[in-house]
């Protein structure tokens, strides 16, 4: 299978591939790794006109050190580069998600901001992205840069609040603080892998969750978009042990079902996927 | 069906230009001009004869596909061509001179039946060799977690774990040893980790 016809250009740099997309024409797309463009454009399912390829740009590639401990991740960094840097451990939401995100192959191409910007509502690293509350950082010509917490990033399924001509630039993991414990758990269509229901907990806190001051929840696989599950959150913070909080984790959601998996069935899952990620964050804490 | 010939607009004539990339294939300088849709499979298999990377399922599943890109497996037919410009390519024809020498992980493959049909097995080696780059003296745990996205339909895996396991053996130095005598002594036995 082959793409339809398309323009290529690639751009050297940030500036440089701001200027090919600033006209804002949906038919220009960014290409990063290419691991969800290009399959879709070979089944014709995306016909764009125009690539501007960023796979090149070095400014984009990379992790550094924020102050107050948290890293900066570019938005071209593969999930292999993440996986093979160890101070992502420090995240436990993100050092459970980056070996289950497709295979080998895919973890040496796709990055994390082709991920978080293609907004499939079933990627994986939607729901440590909304738990860990990244901050992501966007671009325009015109526009100039701005940030975009996780929770106000996806705007339904494959789309974000992102325009056409602007790009991800880098993601945020603020500093992890000693008592704040974080987890991902998923339930992976077993061939896809794509998650059925896939669960990150982030806790602040006394260790052992007697005293919850702060609890973030991230959920992906199961609405029609990813979400943080307040309603949950709250009640946790409010003195309800977790297991009866998670209970309506799916609540108010208009819950996918598929060949793999119906409605209930998912909606189950989002619950014992949201127990065992809380059960992880907790073991971690201290 | 009618066939409706449209032809080409002056937007799309730009979209047909093709473009000069560069490539280091199995270590020799190439020069060519693709179109910028082209697959870096086809170009591989088409331009350049290179035909032991196949195409098996084309939607970036299987893996039979994979070949290093700067000394990373990655699946070629997920890759434009010119994305690829001035990279290394390495495939499976690089692995062995000529077939009475093969690269010893072939000869693992051949002697501890880590084919039957054989169409996965460019794509399983490169990916075990990807891993074996990493870390010479996996698990069977780590080794089936690395070719997680490379299917094999005949052998049920089990053989191709072992087979990895004896060819990462025999890079290490150890000696090689028939399927009769790893058989016998199996070298690893964790179990595999999640997906
Ligand atoms: C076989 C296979 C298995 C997979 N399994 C999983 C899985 O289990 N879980 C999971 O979560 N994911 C999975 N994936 C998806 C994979 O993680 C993503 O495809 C990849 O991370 C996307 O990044 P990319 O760089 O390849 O993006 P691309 O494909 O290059 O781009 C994706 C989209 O994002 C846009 N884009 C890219 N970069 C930017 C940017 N910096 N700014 C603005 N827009 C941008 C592009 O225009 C495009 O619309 C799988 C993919 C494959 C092929």
């Amino acid at each position: 299978m082959t793409p339809a016809a398309f323009a290529y250009s690639r751009a050297a740099t940030v500036d440089e591939a701001l200027d090919l997309i600033a006209a804002g024409d949906p038919a220009t797309r960014v290409l990063a790794g290419g691991q969800s463009l290009i399959p879709l454009m070979k089944l014709r399912l995306a016909r764009p006109e125009r690539l501007v390829d960023v796979g090149r740009i070095g400014e984009l590639r990379g992790i550094r050190d924020l102050s107050g401990g948290g890293l900066a991740v570019g938005a071209l960094t593969t999930w292999a580069a993440l996986l093979e840097d160890p101070r992502v451990t420090r995240y436990g939401a993100l050092a459970d998600v980056l070996p289950v995100i497709g295979d080998v192959q895919v973890r040496n191409r796709g990055t994390i901001g082709g991920s978080l910007a293609h907004a499939d509502p079933a990627s994986d690293i939607a729901a440590p992205a909304l738990a860990l509350e990244m901050e992501l950082v966007a671009r325009s010509a015109a526009r100039g840069e701005r940030t975009i917490a996780a929770a106000d990033f996806f705007a339904g399924a494959f789309a974000t609040v992102l325009g056409p001509d602007e790009m991800l630039l880098e993601v945020r993991l603020l500093g992890a603080g000693r008592s704040a414990a974080s987890a991902y758990v998923a339930l992976p269509q077993p061939a896809s892998g794509y998650p059925i229901a896939g669960v990150a907990v982030s806790l602040t806190g006394t260790p052992g969750g007697a005293a919850t001051t702060g609890c973030v929840i991230g959920v992906t696989g199961v609405g029609e978009q990813q979400y943080r599950a307040y309603d949950v959150e709250r009640s946790v913070v409010a003195g309800t042990p977790f297991a009866d909080a998670a209970k309506t984790i799916a609540a108010g959601q208009r819950v996918a079902s598929d060949i793999h998996a119906d409605r209930d069935y998912r909606a189950a899952m989002a619950v014992v996927m949201a127990r065992r990620a809380f059960d992880a964050a907790v073991a971690r804490q201290g | 069906m009618e066939l409706i010939h449209r032809p080409a607009s002056a937007g799309t004539a730009a979209t047909e230009a093709r473009i000069a990339i560069d490539l280091v294939v199995n270590g020799e300088r190439v020069a060519l001009e693709v179109e910028p849709r082209r697959l870096l499979v086809d170009v591989l298999r088409e331009d350049l004869d290179l035909t032991g990377t196949k195409v098996g399922c084309d939607t970036s599943s299987c893996g039979t596909c994979t070949v290093h890109l700067d000394g990373r497996a990655v699946k070629s037919c997920t890759v434009l061509a010119v994305q690829a410009d001035g990279s290394a390519v390495r495939t499976v024809e690089d692995l062995a001179p000529d077939s009475e020498h093969l690269h010893p992980l072939q000869a693992a493959f051949v002697e501890h039946h880590g084919l039957q049909c054989g169409f996965c097995t460019p794509g399983m080696l490169m990916t075990a060799l990807d891993l074996l780059a990493r870390d010479p003296d996996p698990s069977d745990g780590e080794i089936r977690h690395a070719i997680h996205g490379n299917l094999c339909r005949c052998t049920g895996y089990q053989s191709i774990v072992a087979s990895i396991q004896e060819g990462a053996a025999v890079m290490r130095g150890e000696p090689p040893r028939t399927w009769t005598e790893a058989h016998a002594a199996p070298r690893s036995t964790a179990p595999a980790p999640d997906r």
